[in-house]
Formats: structure tokens, sequence, C-alpha cells
């Protein structure tokens, strides 16, 4: 397993912002790039700790996944799922133009 | 002070069942308070009129012998509860104008049983944050600070200033890494933690799912007790909810602790401490041993990575959890001629700086290439992690840590995101365990400002919580209000 | 020439020598609960935009998912019917990625953890091949809602009816060499499906679609690079694209060029594969266990007792039949494509020739419900009938060609067969005196094709058969119209 070694530059910010659809002025460039190695630096002390023969934990909930019924008991709701959107028509969302 | 602002919940509660006030009298003194204490900013939206409406409805509960647990009380709600028409906007930009048409299952619970709605309370943008300084409407105002203004503490910031100014009863908070436990401290109240599932998630804003659990911010322990009792509850709604129920905890709040072992944990008392702190912990120490409990010094090895981890889950968590707010369905949207530009101007100006680096580094340690170093690394020492509360609560029933390493903080002293995060190194070990606990006021510092301590239980022992907690508050005897607290 | 000739199917004959397919397929079914996987929601839909949709399903904040039960019992289920590992702690992961019909920006999927392991089915190629397909995986995971591009000229118009259905994808290995081999295995996973009641394989509506991963090789060779046809929902797409794709990266490679691993889309208008724009992007997405839901857990009691629910699966029907009625196995492995087939057969061989009662259903009827755009739920013939009609023909009582007159009344009428051949008059005449009376009169009217044939014309023979047939309108028992020929023209 590889250990953390990274460092962040400007196009590895580009990289990630895209990824996250984030728009980052480039006036925060800069300053994003240093927050982020500054944490990544921090959390790198992890590399300390020898992870060999453990399992990884998701969850702290001691119990199964509750599986429910097969039953109808929501939907046709239209308005309310509609109600806080910016733009809709004729029942459907609406959003600029995607070309598949 | 108005005397109606005197009562605590378990005061007002009794007065009001037995008649001696209205909850329209105490509710009206609520809205008065708010209003006086509004420089503060701890509301985000204020619900005077329905708030009367509800007081109302709970007289004639009480008139006819049906009142709630909570019938009549006054509550403050923190904005990442969605609240059914009622703007919700997890102080976030890209929900200025969110109303849900749906509430969420611990405010429902709280509402069936008779509580009274004020109102919206700031936060840490999506919670994220140790000072409410994210908060997109701005700072919140701890009714302690002095000549400068202070942090309230964060991220459940504007529910602490509320209840330690009067402006509410009691609050709702949550707490992901300790944003309910850290303001609780900087303001001199109290502030419960409940085990991970205990309360249920379910219409909750998601900042980190495996990690966020609601909790009460109260004055007093028995008050978070009676919130708690009415917040906790498993929700078939929540995959997450634990089906186990909790007693009333109020049956245990004045029980002996009489050969409870308490373990001090040494990774807690490091450097950096203030030495105000160091002093009210060691006199917590004394009070519990002075009230028959057992003295342990324990250990958990791994303490010192638990804000590394929890630095990686969390945000990586909230990357994902945020993806939603996208400006299709609900939000603000920014045009633009494609989707792509539209969601990156969407969300690069809907959310605020503190939101940004956290969903970058979620996005960056879940990455292609970084998954297990970061991810998967963190994960695992988060069980080395719980592995440890799990040893140490073979040997001993609880933990008393202090809640912070410093007390309150002037607004815009940390400019720096790392020395912003180390403020929640003692209550982040128990979130990433899942383990209840609490923050309760000892004291002053030399500043006069409120010191907290902190009670870490093992898995829903919230009822042996409680009542270790109360035994400590009587010792402390803290029972100072702030100056900027309603008069 | 004869190297074209000496091709097997997949196999392509490029500038450069034979080039072969690899060809692995992921099969969406939408599983046939009443609810959505992780939401209450109807997963039936069809109706207006966004009214089948809950908050959960619309990624409201603070929304939680909670798993369907029955959506984990059919897979379970289908993972047994593959023959399939069942894995009793499963984890559900997100897949992350923005899109306009994605509301919570990740699709809940199973990721390193699925719910069924490594399995294998048998498809039948033609007649007499069979060949084993490996199953690779089979997972659980929400569908994505719809969008629109037509409705207006800038925008998009989302509907999230689908979003959050319950979606299998059953990952075969890349063991499939040909587009035919593609289309049986496609056709052997609906079957089984429609078996078991997982999914009602309905490939127009969209409950089974199949992404195909194509890449060429020269025979024996290491895999080359792959390419992804996406949401083919017919099984001539599915032999379409493939054929189409891998003569395009035959086309590439042979001319210098190298093949891109990416995700196209089969134009149905043009048959051929084009790149997707929109997916050009590199793709990162950021799996990792979806904290709002724990590991999925199940003991091997219940897994039992499902099993136990499983119904008689094509494979084993298969070989009833052929034991049971004496079918050839190909006519077998039709008559199990699909339950209603073996249903309707099993009904309608009650008590006949089962040859013949397979022969008829699979030309006669498939054929005729073909032409009339029927499925053999509305046939208008019954099985009962369908035997009957059998029935009339093993017992002689008429021939194969009155037989198929008969068949077409049915088709109209729905009449019983016997009743449809008493009324027209139509039982075969197997009186000899009858017959006799119709050779005499052949031989009287055709004296000299008479005289040609006893001077060394034995092909008139024919002829006269046919003479004797016409003027019985068909009825003659034509065994016997032969033999008093045979016996008359001396």
């Amino acid at each position: 397993m590889s250990s953390i070694k990274s460092i962040v530059d400007i196009p590895t910010v580009n990289k990630i912002a895209r990824l996250a659809r984030l728009e980052i002025l480039e006036k925060n460039k800069q300053n994003l790039t240093n927050d982020l190695n500054n944490i990544l630096e921090f959390v790198a002390q992890l590399n300390e700790v020898d992870t060999s023969n453990v399992e990884p934990l998701a969850s702290v909930t001691g119990h199964k996944l509750p599986l429910r019924n097969d039953e109808v008991t929501d939907g046709n709701i239209g308005e309310l799922v509609l109600q806080n959107a910016p733009e809709t028509s004729s029942g459907f969302f609406v959003v600029p133009k995607v070309i598949e | 002070m108005s005397d109606f602002l005197k009562l605590d919940l378990l005061g007002a509660s009794i007065a009001l069942k037995n008649k001696e006030i209205s909850s329209v009298e105490l509710t009206n003194a609520y809205i008065n308070a708010i209003e006086k204490t509004s420089s503060l900013g701890a509301y985000l939206d204020v619900q005077a009129d329905y708030a009367l409406e509800m007081a109302n409805r709970s007289d004639k509960k009480i008139q006819q012998g049906t009142a709630g647990p909570l019938e009549g009380i006054p509550i403050g709600v923190k904005d990442m509860f969605c609240t059914k028409n009622i703007k919700t906007t997890a102080s976030s930009k890209i929900l200025e104008n969110f109303y849900p048409t749906y509430e969420s299952t611990v405010t429902q619970n709280l509402w069936n049983d008779g509580a009274v709605m004020l109102g919206k309370l700031s936060c840490d943008e999506f919670a994220m944050g140790s000072s409410n300084e994210t908060a997109a409407k701005g700072n919140v105002i701890n009714p302690w600070s002095k000549t400068n203004p202070m942090s309230p503490g964060g991220s459940s910031g504007g529910s602490a200033a509320a209840v330690a100014a009067r402006s509410a009863l009691a609050a709702t908070g949550t707490d992901t890494g300790g944003s309910i436990r850290q303001p609780a401290a900087f303001c001199g109240i109290t502030g419960l933690k409940p085990t991970y599932g205990r309360c249920s998630r379910w219409g909750i804003v998601a900042f980190s799912s495996s990690l966020d659990q609601a909790g009460p911010l109260t004055r007093t322990v028995s008050d978070a007790a009676l919130m708690l009792n009415s917040m906790a509850g498993y929700d078939v709604k929540d995959s997450t909810s634990a089906n186990i129920s909790m007693p009333d905890l109020m049956t245990y709040l004045d029980n002996s602790i009489k050969g409870k072992k308490i373990g001090i944990p040494k990774e807690y008392t490091q450097d950096g401490i203030s030495q105000d702190i160091m002093k009210f912990y060691e006199s917590s120490i004394n009070w519990l041993k002075d009230s028959g409990a057992e003295i342990v010094p324990v250990s958990l090895p791994h303490t010192k990575y638990a804000l590394p981890v929890y630095y990686i889950i969390a945000p990586a968590e909230a990357s994902s959890n945020l993806a939603r707010y996208d400006g299709v369905r609900y939000g603000a949207r920014n045009e633009a001629a494609t989707l792509d530009e539209m969601y990156e101007l969407t969300r690069g100006n809907g959310f605020g700086d503190e939101v940004k680096r956290r969903i970058m580094i979620g996005t960056y340690v879940l990455s292609s290439g970084y998954y297990d170093a970061y991810y998967l690394k963190a994960q695992k020492v988060r069980r080395l992690i719980k592995e440890d509360f799990e040893n140490v609560f073979k040997n001993v029933d609880y933990l008393l840590t202090p809640s912070t390493p410093t007390t309150a903080f002037e607004l815009g002293q940390k400019q720096d995101p790392l020395t912003m995060y180390l403020n929640d190194i003692f209550t982040v070990p128990a979130s990433l365990a899942g383990v209840p606990g609490i923050s309760i006021p000892v004291g002053l510092d030399s500043s006069g400002l409120p010191v907290g301590v902190q009670l870490i239980a093992n898995s829903f022992d919230e009822p042996g919580l409680i009542n270790v907690a109360r035994t400590l508050e009587k010792c402390a005897d803290f029972n100072l209000i702030p100056d900027g607290a309603a008069k | 020439m004869t190297e074209t000739l000496n091709l097997k199917p997949g196999q392509i004959k490029g500038t450069s020598g034979i080039w072969e397919m690899v060809i692995g397929l992921e099969i969406h079914a939408q599983i046939s609960s009443k609810s959505k996987l992780f939401s209450g929601a109807s997963a039936s839909f069809g109706s207006d935009a966004n009214s089948s949709v809950s908050l959960v399903d619309a990624a409201m904040p603070g929304m939680l998912p909670v798993i369907n039960k029955f959506c984990v019992e059919q897979a379970v289920k289908t993972g047994l019917a593959l023959n399939a590992k069942i894995n009793n702690i499963s984890v559900f992961d997100r897949k992350n990625y923005f899109y306009a019909d994605l509301p919570q920006g990740y699709q809940i999927s199973q990721f390193t953890k699925p719910i069924v392991g490594e399995g294998e089915i048998i498809i039948d190629l033609d007649s007499e091949n069979q060949t084993v397909v490996g199953i690779e995986r089979l997972h659980l995971e929400q569908d994505a809602g719809k969008s629109l591009h037509d409705q207006h000229p800038t925008k998009s118009f989302i509907d999230l009816n689908r979003t959050g259905v319950a979606l299998m994808e059953i990952v075969s290995k890349p063991d499939i060499r040909s587009p035919q081999e593609a289309g049986a295995y496609v056709k052997k996973i609906r079957s089984i499906l429609r078996y078991i009641g997982a999914c009602d394989g309905n490939m127009e509506e969209g409950s089974l679609r199949a992404d195909c991963n194509v890449s060429v090789r020269r025979p024996g060779d290491e895999f080359g690079t792959r390419c992804e046809i996406k949401n083919l929902n017919s099984i001539r797409f599915i032999i379409q694209a493939i054929q189409s794709e891998a003569e395009r990266q035959v086309d590439i490679i042979e001319s210098g060029g190298k093949i891109n691993q990416e995700t196209r889309l089969f134009d149905t208008s043009t048959g051929e594969t084009r790149s997707m724009r929109s997916k050009e992007d590199a793709h990162d997405y950021r799996y990792f266990p979806d904290p709002d839901l724990l590991p999925l857990e199940f003991s091997n009691e219940w897994v039992a007792e499902i099993k136990e629910t499983l119904p008689e699966l094509p494979d084993s029907l298969k070989k009833r039949l052929i034991k049971d009625f004496g079918i050839t196995p190909y006519d077998a492995s039709v008559l199990v494509e699909e339950k209603e087939y073996t249903d309707f057969y099993i009904k309608a061989a009650n008590g006949v020739d089962g040859k013949l009662t397979a022969n008829w259903m699979i030309t006669e009827l498939f054929g005729a419900l073909k032409k009339e755009n029927l499925t053999l739920e509305n046939s208008p013939v019954s099985p009962e009938n369908l035997g009957k009609l059998v029935g009339l023909i093993s017992k002689g009582i008429i021939s194969g060609k009155i037989a198929k007159d008969v068949f077409s009344e049915m088709m109209i009428s729905k009449k019983s067969p016997a009743e449809i051949v008493r009324e027209k008059g139509l039982e075969q005449v197997s009186d000899d005196k009858e017959i006799l009376k119709l050779i005499d009169k052949v031989i009287l009217e055709n004296q000299e094709k008479v005289k040609d044939y006893l001077g060394g014309k034995d092909k008139l023979f024919g002829f006269f058969v046919g003479q004797v047939m016409k003027l019985s309108q068909g009825k003659a028992n034509p065994g016997l119209v032969n033999k008093l020929l045979k016996e008359n023209l001396k």
C-alpha cells in the first residue's frame, strides 16, 4: 500500500475542483493550494500507525442493515418535489441543455 | 432579568404544569429576549407568530391535561434541522431560499412532546467550523464577550449563544466532531452528544453521515436529559438509527456514583492546554472522587491520530453529501450555458471558503490513487481509536477530559484552518468511536470565560452519563450568567 | 474466398489476417419490485413526470436510504439461478459523479463487495452447440433519472421517475466470442430472470439493457483495448453494435491506429457506434462505502429459504422436455426460452405426439403470432386446441396440409380443430373405395400421360398423386393415394 506523500499543486487543485464541480477563482488558488498542503501534511501523521492487520471501519453501529418491505408508501408529491426548484416546466426540472 | 427567563427548562416545565405560568407568557418573554439580544446574531430566523400559536395550543393542552413532557417549552433549532415550511439554510448561501416540505424526525419528536419553536439558529456553514465564523449570514457573538467580541464556538454557535444568552430555554444542535460540546464549553452551558444512532439523522442536513449526531444544548444536565428524552428514538427512516430503547433519563439524575470508575486518559492533558482549564480539570477529578467515584489513570493510545482521521473521513463524506447542492432541484443557481458550467458557478458561488476547502480535501482523499493512502488508512486508524475506547471501557465506567484546549477566542483570531481544527482535539475521538459525550461548565478562567469539562460514556450509556454529569454539575455549582444575556 | 468460408462466428477477416472478438456484457435488469430500491415511491412509471418520486429520490437535504427487502431477495434468487456464490456480507458504495438526472450526485451501487460473486451459465448457440459463459458478479444499484433533450432548444428537461429504481447489474466474464453468442447470452439471462420473476425482461421498455465491452485480438493473443457500448436495449442492436464496433476497431488497428478506451453509443439509424461526448471527461468515481447504509448481512438459512422458492429453471426443464416428450435439444431450448412457452407446450403436448407438437408450436404457431403481432399470452389458439390439432394429424383424421388450413381458421375463429374439420368436411379420406374412384377418374382423363408413364417416364408419378389430391380437395390420405396409384398404374 502506498503511504501518504503527496504535494498538491495548482494543476491538481484545478483537477480536483473540476471533479467536485467547484469554481475556484484564480486569485484564491494559491491560498487554497497552501491550505490543502498544510492539511495533507497534518494528516500524514497517520503514516506512523501500523495498520497492517487492521480492517477498515466504515460504521460504528453494531446492528445489521434493516430491510423494509416492498410497499409503495411514497410518491405522488410532484408539487412538493418541484416546489423549491430554480426552474421547472410542465412538471420537469429544467437545466441547461446537455449534449450526450 | 425577567422571572420567566430565570427558570431553567425543568423549572419552567414544572411551573407550566402547575399552571403558575402560561406558555404564552413564557414564549413572549423569550421573544422579547431574542429582540434584546439580537446583536449577538444567534438567530437566523425568528418565528414569533408561529411560536405564540404553538404556545397557545400548549396552554390548551395543559388545561386539558394532555400535556407532553416538553409542553409549552420555547426552544431554538439549529439551522441544520429541516423544518417544514420554515426556511432552512444550514447557514449556507447555496440554500438561502430553501423551504423544506418536511420536518426532521428529531424536531418532530420535540413538537410532538409539546415544545414551542422560537426560530432557527445560526451555525457554521453546513456545520463545518469551530467558531461559527463560516456562517453565510455573519458571526455570532459569545454572550460572555468582554471588550472584544468572542466566538461562541461552533458549529452549533448560535444554539450555544442563544441558550447562554437566555434567548432560548434550550436548543438543538448537531455534533460531528465536537459541534455541540465545544460551543457549550465556550458559552458556559451543557451540551450533550448522544451515542451515534441514538437520534435519527432523517431530515438533518448531512455533513458527515458516519459521525453526525443530534443532541441538546441546555442550561443544566437535567434539562439535557429532558430534551434528549424527547429527541432520541429509533427511526425506520434512518438505517443507522439504533433500535435500542432509552430509559427515562430523569430517573437516573440523582443516583449515587459511589464506586463508579472514572478514567483519566493521559493523552488529554498534553501541551497547549491552558493553565486555567487544567486547574478546573483537576478540581473536577477531585469533585468526582469526593462523590465516591474511583479515579483510574487510563490510556487511549491512538488519541493523537483522531484529528487526522477526522479531517480525512469527515471531508470525504462531506464531499459526497454536498454533491446534491447543484442548483437543479432546490437552492441557489447561477445560470450558465452548459450544465457543468452551471454546476461550477452555482457551487463556487454558493459555498463558502471552509466548505470548499473541505470538499476539495474530501474529493482529493477519495480520488483515484489516493484512496488507500488517505481514506482507507483513516478508516483503519478509526478502528484503532474505537478499540481504544472499547478497551478502556472494560476497566472504567466513564472518562473525564477537558472539553477544549482553550476557552473562547476572539472572533477573527484563528485565520489558519489547521489552528482552528485543533479546537476539536478533545471532542473528536468520542465522535469517531460513536460514544456519547457531554460538556458541562465548571467555572470561569482568569479572563472570565467559561471552562467546560467533558464526560464520555460507553455506547448507549446515556443514563450513566447523565448521572455522573449531574453529580459533577452539583459539585461545580456553576450558575453564572453572561453579561450578554437578556436581562 | 475459401478463407472467408472458414471464418468462425465472431471472427473478422481484415487485410492483415483474421481477428477475433472478445466480448463481455454488463446487463442491467430492473427488479420487478413495487417500490424503489431505497425509497417507498412506486417503481412503475410511464405516469406524469416526477410523480413517482419521493423526497429521498429527489435527494432533498437530510433524506436517507432504506433498502427494499424484496430487491435483496431477488438478487439472491438470481445469484442462485446463475449458480453463483452468494456473499452473506456485501457493502453499498457511493459512485460519485455529477449529472442532471442523478440527484444525489452519486449512485448507490456495490463496488468492492457485491451481493453475488462468480457463477456461470450454459448458453445454446444452435441445435448442437452449447458454451459456458462465466459470471463475474451481480450487484444491486440505483437507476438514474431521465433527461429529455428534445423539448427545448437550449434546455434539458429532467424527470426523476426512474431515479432510484432497483437494478441488478450482471457482469459476465469476457468469455463471449461472437455477436451471436452475446445475443444468446442475453436471451438466456433474460429467460432465467423471467422464470424466477426477478425482472420482466422487457427490453423495449428498458427493463433490461446491456452495456457491451468489445475488443479485438489475434486469435490466442492477449486482450486488446476495449470500448464500452452503452445502453443497448434489443438483442438485434446488441448483435449489430458488437459487429460494427469490432469492425471499426479492426479498421483502426490495421490502418496503424490505436484503440482509445472509451464509452460509445450505438446509433440505430446508421448501425454504427460513436464516441459519447459527455463521457469524455476522465472519470474518477471516488467509490467509498455509503455511510448512510450499513453492510448488508444475511444468514445461510435465509439463503436456503430463498432457494426453496426457486422454480424449475430452464436448463433443468430443457432436460425434462427432451426426456419426457422426446423432442430435440434445439426445440427444447426454444421452448424453455420463456416460462410461458414451456407452460403452453406442456399443456399442448399432453397426451399427443410431443415432437409434432413442438414442430407445430415453434413453426406454425410462433410464425402466425409473429405475423399477427401477437404474443403467446394472447394467442387465439389455446394450448388445448393446438394439442387437439396435433391429435387429429396423428390419428390420420386430417393431413398435414389440411391441418394448416384448419390452423389458419383456428387463428381467426378460436374454434376447436374438430369443430372446424366437421363444419368444413375436411376429414381425411382414407377409404380405399373412395380413393380408387378418384384414381379411376384421373387415369381416364389422362390417358396420354399414363402411356408416357408406363413407357418409362417415372417422374410423372407425382403428377398423378397431385391430380388425385386436387380432386379430393386435399382430403385424400396421401399415403393411401400413393399405394393405390402404384397398384393401379400397371
